[in-house]
């Protein structure tokens, strides 16, 4: 009978956070500025330069562990991680080894549906703070590679879980749930494709029963669910094969080729570097305060878990719905200023499951993405509950709104799609359409019911679509 | 009036006062600059341009009352290991041969901001590696009272432009003494402040945890003037401390009655090594030589001099000292081998033509640096490395602490310590390079100030019978320069007299 196995898997999830300013520096960390743009001294390493914490990556970072239930390191330092490449100007990199800020955490994840849902805990050895590299660039038509410095010095956490998940299912929900916890707390966006979030997977097999754990390989380079999904499954057959075939399995850092859904072996731990990790002089070790952990803890927000109770309390909309917006904090946000300002929940809920996870979808967007404001959502439905316009009109409204952030107020005066009730104005038209389309008006008398429903059509049409389609609807079989 | 022979503070008033301008200081700086540097070699980098525009605008700023301060106009000369905004910052190395910074140090700025006129950037040992300034690598210092023997290192070319009136005052780093071992054998004054007083903002990292700023002085009255300035507080250095005492000015009281100062037994032995702990192996050498008895003479005579005064002196056992030169090399080494990471041929500096990245960096390495840096940056790396950090860096930082605790207990009975600041007077040039573990233990006296994280100050103290300066060293508790100054103060203002005394 064949052997089997099961998959050992724990995750080193780096996060970049949201802070105005780097880590070490007041330099920018926004995105796109022209390269070497968003860089000082201190981040470019140049001789004599130090590096001064930022307050607020040591707050998002205390924030985190605390919402996943870790002990704050209360004296806690930072390191130098010392290895040369050009991405990383000092040729080291202030990380943290001895005493990281969090340890000793765990997060409960729910996998699976109906009968065969189970909840489990995933436990965080540690969460430490570091600081990014810059980026290289290869010029092929030059043959050089250039160097931007602009994320050098961009602050990050390292989440490192225990190797307590067994399948790619297990991953993906510890994955999400990270994900809702930092986006709750506002200390990052988490965006796998963009690289504020990445997961590196080590993984091991061992026989079902097997008290020791099997020999693991890391596999980078996964940018999206797909990815770590495929990479899983893909580093779970090759262990088994080689097991299989009497072989032993390397320890070794592998990179996961996302168009081939194949994975190469980057270097083994044989040449493993020596990082000659020591604490950095130029950065006082951290003392956290009784104070400073009670500031965090007060300031933590309403969490997926608490909001989702609440809504089912103060709102009166399905489960479904509660869950897929709570699943966004963004997306929750926008929800609730948007009922904050008048609209009725059910409305503003039906807006954001049909038409705004339609555009989401088609544009391959993430809910963080969305940019329209509660005030114009707000607007658009009132509008809409005035019958100003009809839902027709509303949905192209949305569209622009939803691109642009248009005032749909404004756009509806501008664009004249305002809807026309008046009743001699549409008896007008209805007499037109009737009159030049006699084939449907004799089926309609013949008793097909669906010939009204072209004529609505058609009157519509010539409308442009700013009539009330009942209005129309009740003048037809009037004049018919 | 003869401007080279008056101090800082004074050519600061008598610029304030009219009867003297910053252009003619300058002027006079750069020619004696020109009499001599043929000879003496203090300087790597000279702007008499610079200086001379500065001069004009800072003249035009103190006649219009704006800037007051004691040495606003009065020239001063920076260590090459402090980065200058615009001017060439080389550390002595060839690495840095061509490396013009885009900022300047926050204590030059606050010299600057202070009308203190750049000069230039003198000599020191590459990277402040070494006791000479003979690892620069842009040739030799001679030590002005004798050019035929260094001015001491690793602020050499500092210490022997203040003494030779090539400039009214200077800055240093002192990571193991390099402030107040070249004062001691340029015979003027040097202070180490402590650890956390002057922003490190901008000096190139040696050795992070030991590296302090200090000034080089032709008296103690101007190492006050210029601590007040550079211990401005700085958000940009971390390891910087609030401090609400930097009026060291107001520590120049001559008066030590009742001061207790505590000698050191084992400092002032004929054979200090030998007294120091158990004769480990590595002291054999260095114990056959010794305290210099004219040292040691001149050291006691300072210290009768303090007891004249009122001050209560004795000798006491300080513990652990016969440690403090391996662990400070095990430390300074490891974090050097860190900081001088970054000179790879990347960004700035010297770039070796190579096939590769990996060769690009091995041969720019090889290169740049000179022999001292390499020899410290594979000590560094080698009790960095994992399966070693334990035994020598851990173990290292361990002897640091305990070190400190000893001065503690000394500093509950003493209110400075005193004893030389240099086993002997400055050495011929080419004696030391040969051996540099006789170089590494001529610096036992100043050593355990920056494990300890102590304030220092080196005061001449006499000339030995080749007419070479000695230095007197006192040694205070954390944030008490002021008592060191006042000591300093009272014991140069007594000798001076007696000095005028004896004709």
């Amino acid at each position: 009978m064949a052997r089997e196995y099961e998959t050992v898997i724990g995750l080193e999830v780096h996060v970049e956070l949201a802070t105005k300013t780097k880590i070490f520096c007041g330099c920018s960390t926004a995105f796109g500025g022209r390269p070497n743009s968003h860089t000082c001294p201190v981040c470019t390493g140049m001789p004599g330069a130090l590096p001064v914490l930022n307050k607020k990556v040591l707050e998002y970072a205390v924030a985190v562990g605390l919402a996943t239930n870790c002990n704050i390191t209360r004296y806690c330092k930072f390191d130098r991680k010392n290895y040369f490449y050009p991405d990383n100007p000092q040729n080291y990199q202030i990380s943290q080894l001895y005493l990281p800020i969090c340890r000793e955490g765990f997060v409960e994840i729910e996998v699976g549906n109906g009968e065969t849902k189970y909840v489990k805990k995933i436990g965080v050895h540690e969460i430490h703070m570091e600081e990014d590299a810059g980026k290289l660039f290869h010029d092929q038509w030059e043959d050089c590679t250039l160097v931007d410095y602009n994320r050098s010095g961009v602050p990050l956490i390292e989440i490192v879980s225990e190797p307590d998940m067994r399948s790619a299912e297990e991953v993906i929900a510890y994955l999400e749930k990270l994900r809702l916890i930092i986006q709750y707390l506002g200390a990052s966006d988490c965006k796998l494709q963009e690289g504020s979030m990445r997961a590196d997977v080590n993984l091991s097999v061992r026989e079902v029963g097997a008290k020791e754990f099997g020999t693991r390989t890391e596999m980078k380079n996964l940018s999206s669910f797909r990815a770590i999904t495929k990479a899983i499954e893909g580093e779970r057959n090759r262990q088994i094969e080689l097991l299989e075939e009497g072989k032993t399995i390397v320890q070794e850092t592998r990179r996961w080729d996302e168009a081939k859904e194949t994975s190469y072996a980057m270097r083994s731990k044989e040449d493993a570097q020596d990082y000659c990790y020591f604490p950095d002089p130029d950065l006082v070790p951290i003392a956290v305060s009784d104070e400073f952990l009670d500031e965090i803890r007060s300031a933590q927000p309403e969490f997926r878990m608490e909001k989702m109770k609440r809504y089912r309390k103060e709102y009166d909309i399905p489960q479904y719905d509660i869950e897929i917006i709570t699943n966004s904090k963004h997306m929750a946000d926008i929800f609730e200023a948007t009922v904050d300002l008048g609209s009725q929940p059910k409305k503003v809920s039906n807006w954001l499951m049909v038409e705004t996870l339609r555009l989401l979808k088609e544009k391959e967007m993430d809910p963080e993405d969305i940019r329209f404001s509660p005030e114009n959502l707000a607007k658009l439905i009132e509008l809409t509950e005035k019958k100003t316009i009809n839902s027709t009109v509303a949905k192209e409204v949305f569209e622009v709104m939803f691109a642009e952030d248009v005032d749909p107020e404004r756009y509806v005066a501008e664009k004249g799609l305002v809807m026309i009730n008046d009743d001699d104005a549409l008896k007008k038209v209805i007499e037109e359409v009737i009159a030049s389309n006699p084939q449907s008006v004799q089926d309609y008398h013949n008793g097909k019911d669906r010939a009204i429903g072209f004529l609505v059509g058609q009157t519509m049409k010539a409308m442009k679509g700013k009539a009330d389609p009942a209005s129309v609807n009740r003048l037809l079989r009037e004049l018919l | 009036m003869e401007l080279l022979s008056l101090s800082a503070v004074e050519l600061g008033a008598a610029i304030r006062e009219g009867r003297t301008t910053a252009v003619e200081a300058v002027e006079a700086v750069f020619a004696r600059i020109e009499k001599l540097e043929g000879t003496l070699h203090c300087y790597i980098t000279l702007d008499k341009k610079r200086a001379l525009d500065n001069a004009v605008r800072v003249q035009k700023k103190i006649e219009a009352k704006e800037l007051q301060g004691p040495l606003a106009g009065v020239p001063v000369a920076m260590k090459d290991n402090l980065s200058t905004e615009g001017m060439l910052t080389t550390c002595a190395s060839k690495i840095l041969k061509n490396y013009i910074p885009s900022y300047s140090a926050q204590a030059v700025l606050q010299l600057e901001k202070a009308g203190a006129i750049l000069i230039g950037k003198t000599n020191m040992d590459e990277f402040a590696m070494g006791s000479t300034t003979e690892t620069s690598a842009y040739g030799v210092t001679r030590n002005p009272h004798n050019p035929e023997h260094v001015p001491g290192g690793s602020s050499g070319g500092s210490a022997a432009a203040v003494a030779a009136g090539e400039c009214f005052f200077a800055l240093g780093s002192d990571t193991g003494g390099s402030v107040r071992q070249p004062a001691s054998y340029c015979g003027v004054v040097g202070m180490k402040p402590t650890y956390g007083t002057v922003s490190r903002y901008g000096l190139v990292a040696y050795g992070s945890s030991l590296d302090q700023i200090g000034p080089l002085c032709k008296n103690v009255e101007d190492c006050a003037a210029v601590m007040e300035i550079i211990a401005a507080f700085d958000e940009k250095d971390s390891t910087q401390i609030a401090r609400k005492d930097t009026d060291f000015t107001s520590a120049l009281i001559r008066d030590v009655k009742g001061m207790r100062i505590g000698i050191p037994r084992a400092y002032m032995g004929e054979n200090p090594q030998a007294r120091m702990g158990k004769n480990p192996e590595i002291y054999r050498e260095k114990s056959a030589q010794g305290l210099d008895t004219e040292v040691r003479d001149a050291v006691w005579k300072a210290a009768e001099l303090l007891r004249s005064q009122g001050a209560v002196v004795e000798e006491f056992d300080l513990d652990l000292v016969e440690y403090a030169i391996p662990a400070y090399y095990t430390i300074a080494s490891a974090e050097a081998s860190s900081n001088l990471e970054r000179f790879d041929g990347v960004k700035y500096g010297l770039r070796a033509q190579a096939q590769g990245l990996h060769q690009m960096y091995k041969k720019t390495r090889s290169q740049g640096f000179g022999p001292e840096v390499k020899r410290r940056i594979m000590l560094g790396s080698y009790v960095l490395s994992s399966g070693y950090y334990d035994a020598y860096y851990l173990k290292a930082l361990r002897v640091k602490a305990m070190l400190k605790q000893a001065f503690d207990r000394a500093f509950a009975a003493y209110d400075c310590i005193l004893g030389p600041v240099a086993p002997s007077t400055a050495p011929k040039l080419g004696e030391s390079l040969s051996d540099p573990i006789k170089m590494y233990l001529g610096d036992i006296y100043t050593i355990a100030v920056n494990l300890a994280g102590l304030p220092g100050i080196s005061i001449p103290c006499g000339m030995d019978g080749k007419g070479l300066p000695i230095g007197l060293q006192l040694i205070g508790d954390c944030f008490q320069e002021k008592k060191l100054l006042r000591a300093a103060y009272t014991y140069e203002q007594r000798r001076n007299e007696l000095l005028v005394g004896e004709g």
